[in-house]
């Protein structure tokens, strides 16, 4: 339960990005959250809504997407959803794959409107 | 409305630290472990048989990290090797940021081994590289032999599994099978000890594994 040093960590992202004149502008911060990232997404949500709540950033809100685990077998090179807590390859029972999403966690675009909050 | 695409780790700032921390002890010739498992697992008390199994051999650094206390850094200086303890004030994980000041705190010329001991949680630990080359994570049969279904992203980004507390077997009824059939469907790859902290069972077989890939290292 760390999701409040993430948050931390996005706005700095979206500082990085967006000069502090544009900050009222931004409306959605899309965020990729993987299975196995280890992130509770209303608590994440929840958390930037509190950083930012007194800031020029305040409103912006998070566009969360949960992102599947897929893996690749690497017996017969089938990719798979890992469902549950099995990673068996479905199509020939090996155990032996590599994950190839589930993991990412992920600040994919920030969305500005033209104008900024209060003239909408 | 204009979109800007970034496509950025949100832990990229942890990552660097740890890339960085990496290339310093790998430049040290230094094998460093990431020691996770729940609270009260016994990874204190692994860390402990190991220096008295191998402490004469390999000459070991350890990094405490505690959520409250330096208690475990007590226990450890005792086998008179540096330890350096890290206090998260409830924090639920090591970062790299802190093991990088720790080991500024270390004579790294001097070391071997590096165990670092993480925060007792089977979560949060499994996405904070450290700069380690490995994870051990350490599962105690009192917590039960469904574990790694549950933790699954530990188990996943571990190397080594240590089946901890095998001397409770006859009072908690845990499989041992089955506990390693659950992590080994996770993670094919993982190298499995059974030990005992108790009686000393499977601990030389686990040190002289580790002995072995400290050899190797390169």
């Amino acid at each position: 339960m760390h999701e409040l040093s993430l948050a931390q960590d996005i706005v700095e992202i979206i500082r990085q990005y967006v000069p502090e004149d544009r900050a009222g502008y931004v409306r959605t911060v899309k965020i990729k959250v993987g299975p196995l990232a280890g992130v509770v997404a209303d608590s994440l949500d929840f958390c930037f809504g509190a950083i930012v709540g007194d800031t020029p950033l305040r409103h912006a809100r998070l566009d969360i997407e949960a992102t599947r685990l897929q893996s690749v077998c690497s017996a017969c090179d089938t990719t798979f959803t890992v469902e549950g807590s099995s990673f068996l390859c479905p199509q020939c029972g090996s155990i032996d794959n590599s994950l190839v999403s589930g993991t990412e966690l992920q600040v994919v675009e920030i969305e500005l409107s033209d104008l900024p909050a209060g003239e909408i | 409305m204009s979109v800007i695409t970034i496509e950025r780790k949100v832990l990229e700032k942890n990552d660097e630290f740890a890339r960085r921390n990496r290339t310093l002890l790998e430049s040290h010739g230094i094998l460093a472990l990431n020691l996770v498992s729940s609270p009260g697992s016994g990874k204190t008390s692994i860390v402990e048989r190991t220096l008295e199994h191998l402490g004469k051999d390999l000459r070991f650094g350890v990094i405490e990290g505690d959520v409250q206390t330096d208690l475990d850094a007590q226990r450890v200086a005792r086998y008179q090797v540096p330890v350096v303890q890290i206090v998260t004030n409830g924090g639920c994980h090591l970062e790299a940021k802190l093991v990088q000041d720790a080991l500024a705190q270390m004579d790294l010329a001097g070391l071997d081994v590096l165990i670092i001991e993480n925060v007792g949680n089977l979560v949060c630990p499994a996405n904070y590289d450290l700069g380690e080359a490995m994870k051990v994570v350490v599962l105690s049969t009192t917590e039960g032999d469904d574990k790694p279904l549950k933790y699954p992203g530990m188990v996943r980004n571990a190397s080594v599994l240590l089946i901890n507390k095998i001397d409770l077997i006859p009072y908690v009824g845990c499989d041992l099978a089955t506990l390693r059939g659950n992590a080994l469907k996770i993670n094919p790859h993982l190298q499995v000890f059974e030990t005992s902290c108790t009686d000393a069972r499977g601990i030389a077989g686990w040190c002289r594994w580790l002995r072995e890939k400290e050899a190797r290292k390169s």
